[in-house]
């Protein structure tokens, strides 16, 4: 088998005399962005420290770059691999720059002196991360989304060729999250640099990774690039989830369906105008029905994780006789229809003997008006 | 996010010549107190000498005999030594913070010139009883033993603790424990064995000879540039252990040089001078205070000359308050450092909450 840039192969990690994931094999390419995912405590960071030689490895082995990890000093190894940790930093009196400025240390003399290349480089890592104004501030009185790109900066400021994260979204507001990731994005494909981390968001996981790593139990669930794993089954057994749902197609997460089987509401929207009718039932515990949607229709996807029933019909078809009959059942059966906006044409007039019918039947809530 | 150009922004180099002027500063008032202290120290005392006669008595050894003595076997030595453990036990407390990543950590609060003085006191009692002399080096490894003991336990402690204040508290309680042990041994001891063990725990500068300034500057120099020699890795150690590893540190083997290193110095301290509360971390927290910076190359030299002149300002304190009545060095110690650790320790409070 020929090797990887980063090979994991039969690792087996844990803390102490006891293992905590065994037979870990998976390898990477320079220049990928490998995500671990997973519930908490099932050893995502256990795995990080052990290939960055924080813990001692418990069995297997790690190759980078064609040598053993466990033959490189930790002088070497300093050169071509950073860490984004989640210890909370509390440095007395050092500014944003003296913590870039460590990245630095393994190619500082014995006195650790810094040239005035290495306070070039300092400056450039800070605007990789777009921090410079950062720079001569006091590192405690930064905030969190702050701190976590100035040590992005510290571990770029270290020239590695891997860039290992633990964690390096939490705590961060949305669009600091975003920031980073696209940082993330930007050096994996233009340096080539190799990023191995982990998330909770799973959303964002989806969107960055090259790869993804599930790790669950006391085993790697699986792996493979995000169209492999970001399948509704996968994610809900990896996460063990009984309470909602993940959505592949859009990535998101979605709290669980209105308890009942039977309808009480019936939903007919197209194109969008139902997602926010089907949350406020949902956030109201009401079992509803939708339709009649087309398998294409945007609102097709969350009516199918989110209602007791979907009447639907084949894209681009006149609706048929059959699934007709199903709707009007459905308005008898129901205590009120919603209408939240149908574009109506040759294939769906049908809608609107749905719309007479109910309004006849005095159901009708018109949300177009 | 819009794009800035590095000349709105102070760079990193021009940050850097700003702060140097600061140090200068620093160090200049600093060998600038060094020095008055020096010549305050030299010209004060019981005895009283003129000023002319002692620059003579220093530079051709000339004048009275009983002024020559004054100034050549009791005073120099004494202010040497003062300087050169003040210097050390100041590092001491700085290498114990960086250890324990909290800035209230010392060699007196932490029990370890306790575990120390426990130690030298048996040795001495034993040593008076069999061969009625010892020598510093006995002492200083006496004390080092003693040293090691207490940490030790520290670390002991460390493994269960995290918390920083229960972590002084368990070393307050150490340092008790070892008090009670000495003063078992005291107990037990014959009044004649104990006349200079008396003087000495209580802790004074008084009575050094040129033996022991020899013995002691030269471990304390030695102790002192192997601790420069460590400052790119203490400087990564502050950003605490995982980081430094990931930039090169052998975590290992730094953390045993550190305890060893800074228990040499307050070893040597206690065995000359016994122990010497508060120095430890009353004057690292002001010499960082004045840099601005907690950069070790700057910070170690910075410490030692401060810790220098302040055990000198303590000694001269302790010489001439009730002279000619002397007092023990942690008398003036404490009353000058006491204060300033319980303003670090509202502040770090302060700092904490909000």
């Amino acid at each position: 088998m020929a090797k990887k840039y980063f090979e994991l192969d039969n690792l087996s990690v844990g803390y102490g005399k006891s293992i905590l994931i065994r037979d870990i094999c998976f390898g990477i390419e320079k220049g990928e962005i490998v995500t671990l995912i997973g519930p908490n405590g099932a050893g995502k960071s256990t795995i990080l420290k052990s290939i960055t030689r924080h813990l001692e490895t418990m069995g297997g082995h790690v190759f980078f770059d064609d040598s053993n990890l466990h033959d490189i000093s930790y002088k070497e190894l300093s050169k071509k691999m950073a860490v984004v940790l989640t210890d909370r930093l509390k440095p007395e009196l050092m500014t944003c720059h003296d913590i870039v400025a460590t990245g630095r240390y393994p190619y500082t003399g014995k006195l650790g002196i810094l040239s005035h290349e290495d306070e070039d480089k300092v400056d450039s890592a800070l605007s990789a991360v777009h921090a410079l104004e950062l720079g001569g501030r006091d590192f405690n009185a930064i905030s969190d989304g702050q701190k976590q790109r100035i040590l992005l900066a510290r571990a770029i400021c270290q020239e590695p060729s891997v860039i290992v994260l633990d964690e390096p979204t939490s705590f961060l507001d949305i669009r600091y999250k975003l920031e980073l990731l696209s940082i993330l994005r930007k050096m994996a494909k233009e340096n080539a640099i190799t990023i191995i981390m982990t998330l909770h968001e799973i959303d964002l996981a989806q969107k960055i990774s090259d790869k993804i790593v599930c790790v669950s139990g006391n085993h790697i669930t699986n792996y493979g690039t995000p169209e492999e794993i970001f399948k509704k089954e996968v994610i809900k057994e990896l996460y063990n989830i009984d309470n909602g749902f993940y959505d592949p197609v859009f990535g998101s997460i979605e709290l669980a369906a209105p308890d009942g089987d039977k309808p009480e509401v019936f939903v007919i929207s197209s194109g969008g105008t139902g997602i926010k009718v089907f949350r406020n039932l949902q956030k109201n515990n009401i079992p509803f029905a939708a339709g009649i949607l087309y398998k294409n229709d945007i609102d097709y996807e969350l009516a199918q994780l989110l209602s007791c029933k979907v009447i639907t019909e084949k894209p681009f078809s006149k609706i048929s006789d059959e699934t007709m009959n199903i709707a009007v059942d459905t308005v008898k059966e129901c205590d009120k229809v919603i209408y939240a906006g149908v574009e109506v044409g040759d294939s769906n007039e049908k809608i609107k003997d749905l719309l007479s019918l109910a309004r006849s039947e005095n159901k009708l809530e018109d949300l177009t008006k | 996010m819009e794009e800035k150009t590095l000349t709105e922004y102070s760079s990193f180099r021009l940050e850097n010549i700003k702060r140097r002027s600061r140090y200068t500063l620093v160090f200049s008032m600093l060998i600038a107190a060094l020095l008055g202290m020096l010549v305050i120290n030299i010209n004060s005392g019981n005895v009283h000498i003129p000023v002319s006669d002692i620059v003579k008595i220093i530079f051709t050894r000339t004048g009275s005999i009983k002024d020559v003595n004054i100034i050549w076997k009791i005073r120099l030595p004494r202010i040497i030594m003062a300087a050169l453990l003040g210097g050390g036990l100041s590092l001491s407390g700085f290498l114990l913070q960086t250890f324990f990543e909290n800035p209230i950590a010392g060699p007196f609060v932490l029990g370890i010139s306790s575990g120390a003085k426990m130690v030298v006191a048996f040795v001495m009692i034993i040593s008076v009883q069999h061969i009625e002399y010892i020598n510093s080096y006995t002492m200083i490894s006496a004390a080092f033993v003693g040293s090691m003991i207490s940490i030790f336990f520290i670390l002991l402690v460390a493994r269960k603790i995290k918390n920083m204040a229960a972590l002084l508290v368990a070393g307050i309680m150490i340092g008790y424990i070892c008090s009670a042990v000495t003063d078992f041994i005291v107990t037990f001891a014959s009044d004649s064995d104990i006349a200079n063990l008396h003087g000495w725990a209580q802790g004074s500068f008084s009575g050094m000879s040129w033996s022991n300034v020899q013995i002691g500057s030269s471990v304390i120099l030695i102790t002192f540039f192997i601790t420069m020699a460590l400052s790119k890795p203490i400087g990564a150690y502050q950003l605490g252990e995982s980081y430094a590893q990931s930039i090169g540190v052998n975590i290992k083997i730094f953390r045993i040089a550190l305890i060893v290193i800074s228990s040499v110095f307050s070893a040597t301290v206690t065995a000359f001078a016994g122990p010497i509360s508060f120095v430890g971390i009353a004057v690292p927290f002001l010499v960082k205070g004045a840099l601005k910076t907690s950069k070790p190359l700057i910070v170690i030299p910075a410490t030692f000359l401060g810790g220098a002149a302040f055990c000198m300002f303590c000694d001269l304190i302790a010489r001439l308050a009730f002279a000619p009545l002397e007092l023990n060095i942690s008398t003036v110690t404490s009353i000058l450092g006491a204060p300033i650790v319980i303003y670090m320790m509202i502040n770090r409070r302060r700092g904490i909450n909000g």
